[in-house]
């Protein structure tokens, strides 16, 4: 299924952690594709496996986790099995990651410049000169006034908002062709959130990259993802384009998060909030893992749903599809 | 940063000033000196001599105010035993005890700090619970004990090293030290690698602890992602970070290591400070003994507020905030 033109086709990702109390199947068959100029959204509760599945494609899943399955293609190449050297090469070459925490990606000893030089050094044979020339010019594309004074400042003199830039700025610094952005604006007040969201949307679409933007919030990612994955305890439970799922969220767990979040509609009523927890993902049963949660469970949940395509260009896990329209 | 090194100068002399005063009391406190420096035969009117000649007939008060005015002046009295001024008598043997301490000191850190990261890399390895191990028995065997130990082994029973003294010694910086020499060299080694070894273990204690809080950090992973080496990841990133804690310690920790090299001095008869001020408080050398407490709190003092100047150096975040007081 994975198409030869995509910059990006997980199939059939697993990333377990085998810990002491037993493995724990953070990611467990997910599929996607991502294209060129394309930013897709990775949607879900928190613990469903979304971070994972970033640091599986980057490869920087800590132990005792690791990729037991599937495969990862980079512009064809499998990134499962490669080798450390050719690996450390894409990251933050080809495919880049920004982090959640702005407050803690930046590594406080470190003037900026020296945080950023080093990232171009280690992919292009250029003088430190030209490293630092990219560097001021990273920094301007995203936004921070009088770069050439602040690459010699150090992280705590940055505010948080300006700091996920400097770490935007670092993203982009060799130009990769796959952004991994997790989370990137959650720890941010609602404003800075909005204008780093615009931001990082149009330098990824000037630079042409693929995109993954992995969020908790829906209402976040639906503004700028073209398509959007829901994740749920480490599988992709519903897929589709971005307006889609929101008018036609089909499975009952897209359909909780689109309820839970505030509109037009539910104004002044009553937000909809999905019962119960997110499973843990240590010794899952079988079966759907939403069933403890779903109104429409029964007892055909026992069985583990396959993926089937109800609607044209949706891909969902769930044996009674919701397809009137959304609540 | 001026403000700053101007305050904390002010803090110390205060310090300083208390501690002459403990300093001068305490070993006012302990025996008479009299005793022992005098013929057990000598009249009353000897006796009374002597004490005038020390200034030991005046209230202690008067005996203090005496002390501070003539070590403002750079004075700290004359040695009952050698005649000699203490100051000099001390400077004299400052050499062999700052080497002996600088080296335990640079054996602690050479060693200790990549143990300590390898450790922490992996906790787990076989190797690195063979390092904490040997920094545990570190820790907790006598200095002394194991000072005798290394004698007699490696200078009586396998002869390869000299057990006492300094060897030969050549000038260097207008003073005379060890290191310069093969002889030297030999004989520093073993005293060295004794005094060295709480701190070592200190030293790995440390570099772990840090590794393994610091290696899990956003940052260490976002330097991985930016595709760094193995190399710079932990070289730059983690060992800048780790370097915080170790300096601060290790620097606080030069005093305690001049202090405790009066075990080591004595095991190995290193003709230091150490040596000297063991043998004046047996023989109640009031001045040397003042003297040198006296030498002692003005060092960890300076080396308070160089740690300190480091430590700011070394974490930005810091001199922000000296900026800003
Ligand atoms: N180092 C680890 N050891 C064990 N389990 C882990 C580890 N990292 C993540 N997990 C498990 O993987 C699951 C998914 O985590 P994560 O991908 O961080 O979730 P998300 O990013 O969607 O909030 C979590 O339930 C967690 O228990
Ligand atoms: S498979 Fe069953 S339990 Fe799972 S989401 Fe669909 S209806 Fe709910
Ligand atoms: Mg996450």
């Amino acid at each position: 299924m994975a198409a030869a033109n995509a910059t990006l086709a997980v199939d059939g990702l697993k990333t377990h952690f085998f810990t002491k109390a037993g493995v724990v199947k953070a990611v467990d068959g997910v599929s996607f594709e991502v294209g060129r100029g394309e930013i897709m959204g990775l949607v879900g509760e928190s613990g469903s496996g979304k971070s994972v599945t970033g640091f599986s494609i980057i490869g920087l899943v800590d132990p005792p986790g690791r990729v037991v399955e599937g495969r990862i293609l980079h512009n064809g190449e499998d990134l499962v099995g490669l080798g450390a050297e050719r690996m450390r090469g894409l990251r933050g070459n080809r495919i880049a990651m920004i982090f959640q925490d702005p407050m803690m990606t930046l590594n406080p000893v470190l003037r900026i410049e020296t945080q950023m030089v080093e990232a171009v050094l280690a992919h292009n044979a250029v003088s430190k000169e030209e490293a630092r020339g990219m560097a001021r010019d990273a920094l301007g594309q995203v936004g921070i006034p009088s770069p050439d004074e602040r690459l010699r400042a150090y992280p705590h003199q940055f505010s948080g908002g300006m700091r996920q830039r400097v770490a935007i700025a670092i993203a982009l610094l060799n130009r990769p062709d796959l952004i991994i952005a997790d989370e990137p604006t959650t720890a941010l007040d609602v404003t800075i959130q909005g204008q780093i969201l615009y931001e990082a949307q149009k330098l990824c679409r000037e630079a042409g990259a693929a995109m993954i933007w992995i969020t908790h919030d829906l209402a976040v990612v639906a503004g700028i993802a073209d398509r959007i994955s829901v994740m749920y305890a480490g599988r992709i439970v519903e897929q589709g384009e971005t307006g889609d799922i929101v008018d036609r969220p089909a499975h009952p767990y897209t359909r909780g998060l689109i309820g839970s979040v505030p509109s037009r509609n539910t104004r002044g009523g009553r937000l909809f909030q999905i019962p119960g927890m997110t499973p843990s993902l240590l010794n899952l049963a079988p079966g759907c893992a939403f069933r403890e949660r779903c109104p429409a469970a029964d007892g055909a949940c026992l069985v583990e749903p396959e993926t089937s395509h109800p609607l044209p260009g949706r891909e969902l896990r769930c044996h009674h599809p919701q397809l009137e329209a959304a609540p | 940063m001026t403000v700053f090194i101007i305050r904390r100068l002010m803090q110390s002399s205060v310090v300083v000033a208390v501690m002459s005063l403990l300093v001068f009391v305490g070993v006012n406190i302990v025996g008479d000196p009299v005793d022992m420096l005098i013929n057990p035969e000598a009249d009353q009117a000897e006796i009374e001599r002597v004490m005038r000649d020390l200034g030991l007939d005046r209230p202690v008060h008067e005996q203090y105010g005496y002390f501070v005015v003539n070590a403002l002046q750079g004075d700290l009295g004359k040695s009952f035993i050698f005649g000699e001024p203490a100051l000099q008598l001390i400077v004299q043997r400052m050499p062999a005890t700052f080497e002996l301490a600088i080296a335990a000191l640079l054996i602690a850190v050479v060693l200790g700090i990549p143990l300590g990261v390898i450790a922490g890399l992996r906790p787990e390895a076989p190797s690195s619970k063979a390092i904490m191990a040997g920094s545990i028995l570190g820790f907790s065997l006598p200095s002394f004990w194991v000072g005798i130990m290394m004698i007699m082994l490696f200078a009586v029973m396998l002869g390869w090293l000299p057990s006492t003294g300094r060897g030969d010694t050549v000038p260097f910086l207008g003073m005379q030290v060890s290191f310069l020499t093969w002889d030297g060299l030999q004989h520093l080694l073993l005293p060295a690698i004794n005094l060295s070894l709480f701190k070592l273990s200190l030293v790995i204690r440390l570099a772990r602890a840090g590794t393994r809080e610091v290696v899990h950090q956003d940052y260490i992973k976002f330097a991985r992602a930016k595709g760094l080496s193995e190399s710079r990841v932990v070289l730059v990133h983690l060992l800048k970070n780790i370097m915080i804690p170790v300096v601060t310690v290790l620097g606080l920790e030069f005093g305690g290591l001049v202090a405790f090299s009066v075990v080591t001095e004595t095991v190995f008869a290193w003709p230091g400070m150490g040596k000297l001020i063991i043998d004046s408080l047996h023989e109640l050398d009031r001045p040397v003994v003042v003297a040198y407490l006296m030498i002692v709190v003005l060092m960890f003092v300076i080396i308070n507020l160089l740690v300190d100047i480091v430590y700011s150096v070394l974490d930005p975040r810091v001199r922000l905030q000296d900026a800003r007081a």
